[in-house]
């Protein structure tokens, strides 16, 4: 395209301790283009979105507004550039009224400020862009979709050129999408360079000029819109050098059905159905990978499986007994273990120390405790056999886990469930941040409890680790197994389209 | 160069306990510089406290009775707050707590010692822990802010008491005054000798040391740590969170209230408007310096104790009773402060580009 971009980001690499999030990045925005990020959860857009608003600050490279190189100290000094950003999780003070809220960000006004202009300012603004709020309600008072339209009304009154918006669609319905696309058109027609990230394909096609395509912190390719098809995208997106190397996995009898979903529907965090119809079959010794973009149900799913999440419909069967709806203690009970995606979050509890993390789900057996007494010797002891049998580094077990690194917090998590002896275990992206030395004895972990029988379900965004560990793949869709093969017939191109819920021959899916 | 400020991995016991020893120091320096821009010589004020509060047997009597009270409030405060739950009625508990314990000899004044001080403890359990239930009922049920409601009920508790003792509960023979009758001998702890320190501090040291122990070896208390540190994995690992905001609302205020009987019982005699100077609120300043450890509540309610008491001396040297409360407030400001040695270490490092600004 002609003519000097409006933001350009030349080698911008930004590393945190022990990762590279992003690495000799460019970008260049176009004023009126409608400029798409593609990628997987953890590829690098949040963080090259953030050192573009100021969040962060880049390790090396440059950006330029307007062709003048420009260092961002604070997001105060991109806001005063021109670039705006909505975050996924909005940024709005509930109790302050719209008007408030966007007379709030204009830190530059003079100390007294008209309720009356401001509020006419927004109807303008409202009226322009056909994204009518009542600048007097309150914004606990607004829907989701309101919330979003406060949010980009506020980037404009600022008068942002660059219009940032982090996945605005994830939390919108349809027909919300089909106008916020009308809407972001109409501001890239009036000279704003929009930038709209995301990782559904569909949407990206539909409404982007532009797409560069991260993953793992690097720039896969950058194209024009006209210039590229959806599979093309798709292996972009999920890497095309997928080696299916149909590892040394051991020959194994499949055993009888441990699990069976039928048909079960749930909502996710923001209200909206985050399964809806899933259903599935595990049986003991076997691995069912789970394939699929992230954000499409995994972890619904893995919470209605830990008692942690209502299911609104359908029932689980658990060799035979109906275990919908129970609580976390009775899945607990019944040796169902759930090794969540969010470690430090959910999966322990990071200013407790080692010992009294590995009691955690089993405190109140036998094993840990008499009576209302802890056995702290027992935890102990547990906590050492764990720490050696699995290969935990670790200064002391006494001291806090948040002190440990990635790849032995997993070990020791995955440790802790496995010593539990599950029946039945669903782990979600277990690799996810972890070096390649660690992912190796992860995944020797999960193997090994196959061969012990128990019935896995792993959750991956990484079809390579799938293939080398699962004896069936199912595809995850929009809440639901779109397609599902044994691993012998596993059919890349296939799981790329139905990742992206394409079903193109009517009949055939399983 | 330049200093940064790192969260510590590791904080050390040793820094853990000097630090909070340095901060009381620092703050008696602080307040040394007011008294000095008043005209007064620090060390002198700090001599007349001391000695009025350990100086003598009245004093040091004096001491005890004050710390009995905030001690048992700073343990209920505490159980509640390690689980990150903050209840801030101890106030209420203890006025609720006192007001039950009164009704028993109001009652049945010829009940023998030995049924009367168990009712009575009993009654203001109850009431005080009913009392914090509640609370923690209007959480569970409707998820209402519990620092909302404690504080709020506080002032029923304490209206409650004055509706009482100006009203049914009035001594007949008491000249009008808003006072109960007092208690037969029956209801009273016995106190050592002819001092006015009472057998109350007994409860302290067998409710904290129980409390340490559970907090230590407890499957309740491990619960109530993981749900206080994380209740995202409380839930995960299949800990009723509910039942155990609940339970810890109840304990807390049932302790609290034990401090209200403990007081009618040991000190007053009888029930009056005003019975706590604030002992609930004060106890909370107790339980969050002691970082919620029975053991070490035990030494900041005696050393909040020996403020208060040496308040008194210095209010007889002339100078204003808000003069203790400063001594308090400065020492908050201080120790909170200090956690911040505590918590992060402070670098000199060489300047680096590209480091996350935050």
């Amino acid at each position: 395209m002609a003519g000097l971009p409006l933001i350009s980001m030349r080698n911008i690499v930004k590393r945190f301790p022990g990762v590279t999030a992003n690495d000799q990045i460019n970008l260049d925005l176009y004023s009126g283009q409608i400029h798409a990020l593609l990628g997987e959860n953890g590829s690098g857009k949040t963080t090259l979105m953030s050192i573009l608003t100021g969040l962060y600050r880049p390790t090396e490279g440059v950006i330029s507004v307007e062709g003048k190189e420009k260092k961002f100290t604070s997001p105060r000094d991109a806001i005063d550039s021109g670039i705006g950003m909505v975050h996924q999780h909005f940024k709005l003070i509930e109790s302050f009224t719209v008007a408030e809220n966007i007379a709030l960000s204009q830190a530059s006004t003079s100390f007294l400020i008209s309720q009356e202009t401001v509020i006419e300012d927004i109807n303008k603004l409202g009226e322009k862009y056909g994204m009518s709020v009542n600048p007097r309600s309150y914004v606990w008072q607004l829907s989701v979709g309101e919330k979003q339209r406060v949010e980009i009304l506020r980037m404009l009154y600022r008068n942002s050129k660059v219009l940032i918006l982090d996945e605005p669609t994830a939390v919108l319905t349809p027909q919300e999408t089909r106008e916020l696309f009308l809407n972001l058109r109409k501001m890239a027609d009036d000279g704003c360079a929009v930038v709209f990230i995301s990782h559904k394909l569909n949407e990206v096609l539909e409404l982007a000029d532009k797409i560069t395509v991260l993953r793992g912190g690097k720039v896969a390719g950058c194209f024009d819109r006209s210039d590229t098809n959806r599979y093309g995208l798709i292996e972009m997106m999920i890497g095309r050098e997928i080696k299916v190397a149909y590892s040394s996995k051991k020959e194994q009898t499949i055993g009888e059905t441990v699990l069976e979903i039928n048909n079960i529907s749930a909502l996710n965090d923001v209200g909206t159905l985050g399964l809806s119809g899933m259903s599935l079959k595990v049986k003991a010794g076997e691995i069912y990978g789970i394939a699929g973009v992230s954000g499409n149900g995994q972890r619904e799913l893995a919470e209605t499986l830990a008692g942690l999440r209502p299911t609104t419909c359908g029932n689980i069967k658990f060799y035979g007994e109906d275990i919908t709806d129970m609580s976390p203690k009775d899945m607990i009970e019944r040796g169902i273990s759930y090794v969540p995606e969010d470690r430090l979050g959910m999966g322990l509890v990071p200013n407790l120390n080692a010992c009294e993390n590995v009691m955690l789900k089993e405190y109140d057996k036998p094993k840990y405790s008499e009576g209302w007494r802890i056995k702290e010797n027992a935890a102990i002891k547990a906590t050492k056999a764990i720490v050696e049998k699995f290969d935990v580094r670790l200064g002391s077990i006494f001291q806090p886990v948040k002190m440990m690194s990635g790849g032995n917090l997993q070990k020791l998590l995955l440790g802790r469930e496995i010593a539990s002896k599950p029946k039945l275990m669903i782990v979600l992206y277990p690799v996810r941040g972890l070096d390649i030395g660690a992912i190796e004895s992860v995944h020797k972990l999960i193997l090994q409890l196959k061969e012990a029988n128990t019935a896995i379900i792993l959750v991956s965004e990484e079809l390579e680790e799938i293939a080398e560990l699962a004896d069936r793949v199912g595809v995850i869709f929009s809440g639901k197994i779109l397609g599902e093969f044994p691993i012998g017939d596993l059919d890349i191109e296939r799981v790329g389209s139905l990742m992206a819920g394409v079903v193109e021959d009517k009949g055939e899916p399983i | 160069m330049r200093i940064k400020i790192q969260k510590s991995l590791a904080p050390n016991l040793v820094s853990q306990i000097l630090v909070p020893i340095f901060a009381v120091l620092a703050s008696l320096l602080f307040c040394a510089v007011f008294f000095a821009l008043t005209g007064r010589d620090p060390l002198e004020v700090y001599y007349a406290m001391f000695a009025g509060a350990l100086g003598s047997e009245y004093g040091i009597s004096e001491t005890f009775v004050k710390m009995i009270p905030l001690a048992l409030c700073g343990l209920g405060i505490a159980v509640a707050f390690r689980m990150h739950l903050w209840n801030i009625g101890a106030e209420g508990q203890f006025y609720m707590g006192a007001c039950a314990a009164t009704w028993v000899p109001l009652s049945f004044p010829d009940w023998p010692f030995a049924l009367m001080i168990p009712a009575m403890i009993i009654m203001g359990a109850l009431a005080g822990g009913l009392w914090g239930l509640l609370a923690g009922w209007f959480k569970t049920k409707w998820q209402v802010d519990e620092i909302i409601s404690t504080l709020m009920m506080n002032y029923i508790g304490i209206l409650w008491v004055d509706f009482l003792v100006y009203g049914a509960w009035r001594d007949p023979g008491g000249k009008n005054f808003p006072l109960t009758a007092a208690f037969p001998s029956a209801a009273m702890l016995p106190t050592f000798g002819s001092l006015r320190v009472h057998y109350g501090i007994f409860f302290v040291l067998i409710f904290a040391t129980v409390f340490w122990i559970i907090f230590k070896k407890s499957k309740w208390g491990y619960e109530t740590l993981v749900i206080g540190s994380n209740p995202v994995a409380a839930r995960y690992a299949g800990i009723n969170i509910k039942r155990n905001i609940l339970l810890t609302m109840f304990i807390s205020g049932a302790l609290c209230g034990i401090a209200g009987m403990v007081e009618v019982s040991g000190v007053v005699g009888k029930l009056q408007p005003g019975i706590s100077p604030g002992y609930g609120y004060t106890a909370i300043i107790v339980a969050w310096l002691a970082r919620l450890h029975p053991i070490a509540i035990m030494g900041v309610a005696f050393l909040f104790a020996i403020i208060h008491v040496g308040g008194f001396m210095l209010q007889t040297m002339g100078m204003p009773s808000a003069t203790a409360t400063m001594l308090q407030g400065a020492m908050l400001f201080f120790v909170v402060g200090a956690d911040l040695l505590t918590k992060y270490e402070i670098k000199f490092v060489g300047r680096k580009v590209g480091e996350k600004n935050d």
